[in-house]
């Protein structure tokens, strides 16, 4: 990333009722160690919330982290809205417990990457690098 | 299972010497001698005997060669009718005890049919709405015959309640009945977060079980001051030490305030700590546990009751440490972990299953975990002699590095105005964070290492898991319409009035709260009636 370059805008939100926020807190850690400007939603967020959060903070990535089981009720209705709201090119990834033909399901409502359990800082913070829409030019 | 030919991610390397540390980050001696420990290290006082003050090697004297620690397995899913037939199978398997687990409408006190709860009903535990469901639950079960624990938090008070009515209409007399409530709030503000109430209105609740259980229901344990939570949050065992024994410590000043004495409700606290994957890190955790609780019982409370003083405990295995890669390695994971717990003087105990990371557990993993308790107490021999690592120079020198890294926390808190103030700060929850980041950061380079995840990575099938899909809110729902229209509402609602202004008072709320529960009030009409006394709590977001 060259000076001028604007940092990468995640968003990372904890919706649903679950309050289990260590993989959130940490993740979103990393991410601003590697250089990314965070935002951290903090507890239960509404599809709602969370879209008018990621509209207002102008992101280029949403980290949704479930862990409750709740991914289908909660994701594609945060993707309905992020596409109502004209940010369709805003990359969604989602941290959590996510059976296979649920990630399979979540991938076909548009979102870009899901991790279980494991995954490492790394290869999140890669991923999310090499796929938000490409940065606007510095001023 | 495919065998790991080629393994990914490097082992610590064997030379030069790696840098020995516990799993919480604590260097770790190449020897221990009789040296390690202090020069006024005295065995008799400051270990003892089991059964006897400071309570080091457990507080019985004969441990489990006279009784076995209770098999308690977590389990709850979907509907109450689905969750009430597990319960029958386990104990039809051996099981020595419930434990209930509830999904997290439940846990935060919304019905299944309000709006936060879709998506969510039945998914993490069973669904519970009111006391019909609550009756369902341990239909067919004799619950004066049987010990209970319930997980279960900001509303504990309103779910005890549907709990002793259930028992009340089999017939039970509340003081024959034995169980656990959770009930531990503070643990909720500091490291699970589902709380409802702001702290002052919540652990007055808290008091309120516990004056209400010594006066009505002596055999059960209002509170079960948890650790597990902020283990699984991302502390180290020191700190899950520290902060559990300081808020069971923060329950007993605020219950002294109300004017309770202390061998009135202090014999009836019981704690929870986790079962990590460091051996003997965990097993000097539960020995400095006993040995600190006893020192402040009776130092600082005053406590004269030899009941009082000796520390109680449930465990459960470390659900974080389970990895959904390769998942049956997570059954030599937990037996390891079993061991430490037992070895640590448990008095009941809970074996993750092997698709913990992934689901709630099927039937078949369920048993394999109940299972692995079985092993360990019959197999294994080592419930043959009173704990047998007492004496141990490693493990002696552990428990006192311990004891004294707690009292530094202790003090640490303290001047901060206690464990409430402390966690409206956020001490506490920086603590952990910090910790938990710290120890990502050691997967991440590989100074720590995680089978299957950091080192030793093979590809593998997918396990067969289980799935609760949404009809169990269609269900819950029908059945929360049914139950409106079948009520007297008038009832109801004298009952929900009455709530709120034994809430606005200072009176005990369990009678009010008993009465709503009688009425067939639901869940979520209880916590809305506390909640428009007491306000909602929200917790600054901090990274």
């Amino acid at each position: 990333m060259t000076e001028n370059a604007r940092k990468i805008r995640v968003l990372v939100a904890k919706p649903g009722l679950d309050g289990h926020d260590r993989g959130a807190k940490v993740v979103a850690r990393a991410l601003r160690d590697a250089g990314m400007e965070v935002v951290y939603t903090g507890l239960r967020q509404t599809p709602e919330m969370i879209a008018s959060a990621a509209l207002q903070e102008d992101v280029d990535c949403i980290g949704l982290s479930i862990l409750s089981g709740a991914h289908n009720a909660i994701v594609p209705r945060v993707m309905e809205l992020l596409r109502a709201a004209g940010m369709n090119d805003v990359l969604v990834v989602v941290g959590g417990i996510v059976p296979p033909e649920d990630a399979a399901m979540l991938s076909r409502e548009g979102v870009g990457a899901v991790f279980p359990p494991g995954s490492s800082l790394e290869a999140i913070t890669a991923y999310i690098r090499s796929h938000v829409r490409p940065a606007p030019a510095a001023p | 299972m495919k065998s790991p030919t080629a393994p990914t991610g490097t082992p610590p390397a064997a030379n030069p010497p790696r840098r020995c540390t516990t799993l919480s980050g604590v260097p770790v001696e190449a020897l221990y001698t009789a040296a390690s420990l202090p020069p006024d290290f005295d065995f008799d006082r400051d270990v003892g005997r089991p059964g006897e003050p400071p309570y080091v090697r457990g507080i019985h004297p004969t441990m489990y060669r006279e009784r076995l620690w209770t098999m308690r397995q977590f389990s709850g899913f979907a509907s109450p009718e689905q969750t009430n037939e597990r319960y029958r199978y386990l104990l039809s398997q051996g099981q020595t005890g419930l434990s209930v687990a509830f999904d997290l409408p439940t846990l935060m006190g919304y019905d299944s049919d309000h709006a936060m709860s879709e998506g969510e009903v039945g998914k993490c535990g069973v669904a519970i709405d009111s006391l019909e469901d609550m009756e369902t639950l341990f239909r067919g079960i004799p619950l004066a015959e049987i010990t209970t624990s319930m997980t279960i938090n900001s509303p504990a008070a309103a779910i005890w309640a549907m709990f002793l009515v259930a028992a009340e209409k089999q017939g039970a007399d509340w003081t024959r009945l034995s169980g656990t409530l959770q009930n531990d709030i503070l643990k909720e503000y500091i490291a699970q977060k589902e709380f409802l109430f702001p702290p002052a209105p919540s652990m007055r609740l808290v008091v309120d079980t516990i004056e209400f259980g010594a006066q009505q229901a002596p055999r059960f344990n209002p509170v079960s001051i948890s650790g597990y939570h902020i283990r699984e949050a991302g502390s180290t065992a020191l700190q899950e030490l520290a902060f559990t024994l300081r808020d069971g410590m923060e329950y007993v000043e605020w219950s002294l305030r109300r004017g309770l004495a202390v061998d009135d409700f202090a014999p009836r606290l019981s704690f929870f700590f986790n079962a990590h994957s460091d051996f003997f890190e965990e097993i000097a955790k539960y020995r400095a546990a006993r040995k600190l609780w006893r020192a402040v019982m009776t130092a600082r409370y005053g406590a004269k009751n030899p009941r009082s003083t000796a520390l109680r405990f449930h465990t459960q295995t470390a659900g974080v440490s389970l990895t959904a890669q390769q998942p049956y390695i997570n059954v030599a994971r937990v037996a390891l972990q079993a061991l430490a717990a037992v070895l640590g003087g448990t008095q009941s105990l809970h074996t993750n299953s092997l698709d913990e990371a992934l689901a709630l557990p099927t039937e078949a993993a369920a048993t394999i975990a109940l299972r692995t308790q079985q092993i360990i107490a019959h197999e294994t021999g080592v419930t043959n002699t009173v704990d047998p690592l007492g004496g141990s120079y490693f493990l002696e020198s552990m428990t006192l590095d311990m004891e004294r890294g707690a009292r530094e926390y202790f003090d640490r808190i303290d001047a901060l105005g206690g464990m409430v103030a402390a966690v409206e700060k956020g001490f506490p929850q920086r603590e952990i964070a910090d910790a938990a980041y710290r120890y990502q950061q050691a997967l991440e380079t590989g100074e720590k290492v995680m089978v299957g995840v950091n080192a030793f990575v093979a590809e593998e099938a997918a396990l067969p898991t289980l799935y609760i899909d949404e009809s169990v809110r269609r269900r819950q729902s029908e059945k929360l319409r049914a139950l409106r229209r079948r009520r007297d509402a008038a009832a109801a609602e004298r009952a929900l009035d009455a709530l709120r202004r034994a809430a606005e008072g200072d009176a005990n709320t369990m009678p009010a709260l008993l009465d709503c529960v009688r009425a067939y009030c639901t869940l979520g009409e209880i916590t809305a009636a506390l909640r428009a006394v007491f306000g909602a709590y929200e917790e600054a977001a901090v990274m």
